[in-house]
């Protein structure tokens, strides 16, 4: 482990253009990454380049603009599928959130569950995929089983092992939990889950902007994120799916550009991606993401994580030096990425968040839509720091100082 | 804009977490159940985890005892602190008063805070300058409208747009 951080985090923030705003007379530090990360100036230029020379409606139009706008659209598509080691765009489906691509996996793949079959998550599942889920289990009869942690409040091969059995339909678990920032050994349990004949399903929304995601090195049928987490605008999401599988789903929304011949009975479906692309996408943003990921690829998922991992090492070893923190998660730092869930002596997650947003960081504080993980790790909200490419050592010591002074609010020397 | 108001009217933590509002968050009075509550309710924000329930003794159609259980940050458990304390000894009618003005003073920019004596439930004047904070500061008071509708047999009717989940218990 270097001392120094592996980027030239200075040259980045400064393309960065809220990085150089205040809050309440102090600079930014923006700790919020695991919620939204923020943006940089050429993911801004893309979305008023978009509008300003080439708006269109896509995929239909015979005109030059619509031939643009399309081309860049497309184009995104397959610097996707490269970002992520697909094997061809075909298998990129934009949807507008992670929590869509989850549902329309449920939706789908949910229709073919009977009773007795079994739908197997993990406890740290983000309520995104565990809600449809629970609705498919209504719909069906179908039942969730959940992977517990271990000790070290990770999932493992072992506790897996023990949810895995061969009424086991469909695995969806999330690769890395974004309250204990623990990476789920995927590619095993997805072996696991080949082995009973299940779909394996990864929630990538925290791992995808933070260490390389490669979709064949998972082992994943399909693989779900978002492009805000990583520097894109929000309303676009990714779903992956192996080509094979995607062809045999159903669609899940109807409507325009999703068909191939439309009668007033039935209708046939466009070829993928777009049997799962109904109505007008989201053309702006996601021809903006593809400005996001030029930023990653410049840069390199392998420096990010490289940073992200450092910088998180940084803030566990200084965190846990203050008398009354208990941080959530793996014991060793070197089994987290980029999030860090914690309390501070007695004082309720809400009351740290607003005491540090007075001097301007910003964190997030409550169950972060993980409810369930809540209960089991026994507490009833946390207050979370996570990080990314722009952040630095010394924002991570404003935090420190930050939580001190919430300390003296509430009575506790320093 | 939000900048420009700010400075016009500095906020302050201090503004928040006045003296008062951190003793009771430190020392709660009347926390627990009471044996002898003959109305009870409980809330919750759905979207932060805060938590009240409470237990009132009604005697003769005034407020005996209220007791308060429940989780959340200091503004919720003190704010239901004091709301026990303040309450105790007063009759529905004058509870229901208290209630309505406290919630106007959290919600209400032009509240007049010399128009009425709130004592030392002025301590929570504060939080109407921290928007996200506002729904900690009213839940009990939600709690307490519901129970004290209970035992009127009347039904409350919540038209904000605070998402707050309170029922009878």
């Amino acid at each position: 482990m270097t001392t120094a951080t592996h980027l030239d985090t200075a040259a980045i923030r400064e393309q960065f253009p809220i990085l150089s705003r205040e809050v309440h007379g102090q600079p930014l530090v923006y700790l919020d990454n695991a919620a939204t990360t923020q943006k940089p100036q050429s993911v801004i230029d893309a979305l008023s380049n978009y509008y300003s020379t080439m708006n269109a409606n896509i995929h239909r139009g015979l005109h030059t603009l619509a031939e643009e706008a399309t081309s860049a659209y497309e184009g995104v598509r397959r610097e996707v599928a490269d970002f992520i080691g697909a094997s061809s765009h075909r298998e990129i489906v934009f949807t507008r959130n992670t929590t869509e691509s989850l549902n329309l996996l449920a939706y789908t793949l949910g229709a073919r569950l009977r009773p007795g079959d079994e739908i197997v998550l993990s406890a740290a599942e983000h309520h995104s995929n565990l809600v449809p889920w629970q609705l498919v289990t209504q719909r069906t009869g179908a039942v969730l089983r959940f992977i517990e942690l271990n000790d070290d409040q990770q999932i493992d091969v072992d506790t897996a092992r023990a949810a895995i059995n061969a009424n086991t339909r469909i695995v969806s678990i999330v690769h890395m939990s974004n309250v204990l920032g623990s990476i789920a050994p995927v590619a095993e349990i997805a072996e696991m889950a080949r082995s009973v004949g299940a779909t394996m399903i990864v929630d990538a929304a925290q791992s995808a902007p933070h260490i390389p995601v490669d979709v064949n090195e998972l082992g994943a049928d399909y693989v779900a994120f978002s492009a805000h987490k990583m520097l894109g605008p929000t309303g676009v999401g990714v779903l992956w799916g192996r080509q094979e599988l995607l062809a045999d789903l159903d669609p899940f929304l109807g409507g325009g550009e999703m068909i191939s011949v439309v009668t007033r009975e039935e209708s046939s479906w466009a070829a993928l991606p777009h049997k799962f692309e109904a109505g007008t996408p989201n053309i702006a943003d996601v021809i903006a993401f593809g400005a996001a990921l030029d930023f990653l690829n410049e840069v390199g998922m392998d420096a990010v994580a490289a940073h992200d991992a450092e910088l998180t090492h940084y803030a566990v070893e200084r965190l846990s030096r203050l008398e009354g923190l208990d941080i959530y998660g793996p014991a060793d730092a070197a089994d987290r990425a980029a999030v860090i869930a914690f309390n501070y002596r007695d004082i309720h997650s809400h009351d740290i968040a607003t005491i540090l947003d007075r001097s301007g960081i910003a964190v997030r504080a409550g169950h972060h839509c993980a409810q369930p993980l809540m209960r089991t790790l026994g507490v009833p909200a946390t207050a979370r720091a996570s990080f990314y490419l722009y952040n630095e050592r010394s924002e991570v010591d404003a935090l420190v100082e930050g939580l001190l002074e919430a300390g003296e609010r509430f009575g506790f020397a320093r | 804009m939000a900048a420009n108001r700010e400075a016009q009217n500095p906020v302050d933590l201090d503004d928040l977490y006045r003296d008062v509002i951190l003793d009771h968050y430190r020392s709660p009075r009347n926390r627990g159940a009471r044996d002898d509550a003959t109305v009870s309710a409980e809330g919750f924000n759905p979207s932060c985890g805060d938590e009240i329930q409470l237990s009132v003794a009604i005697v003769n159609g005034s407020l005996n005892g209220i007791g308060f259980g429940g989780s959340g940050c200091s503004i919720s458990q003190s704010s239901a602190s004091m709301m026990t304390e303040a309450m105790t000894g007063r009759s529905i009618e004058s509870a229901r008063e208290m209630s309505r003005h406290v919630q106007q003073m959290l919600t209400d920019d032009g509240f007049d805070l010399d128009a009425v004596d709130l004592g030392d439930l002025e301590a929570l004047s504060g939080v109407a300058k921290f928007p996200v904070r506002i729904k900690c500061g009213l839940l009990a008071w939600k709690v307490l409208d519901q129970a004290l509708a209970d035992a009127a047999g009347e039904s409350v009717s919540d038209d904000s747009d605070i998402p707050t989940r309170v029922t009878s218990s």
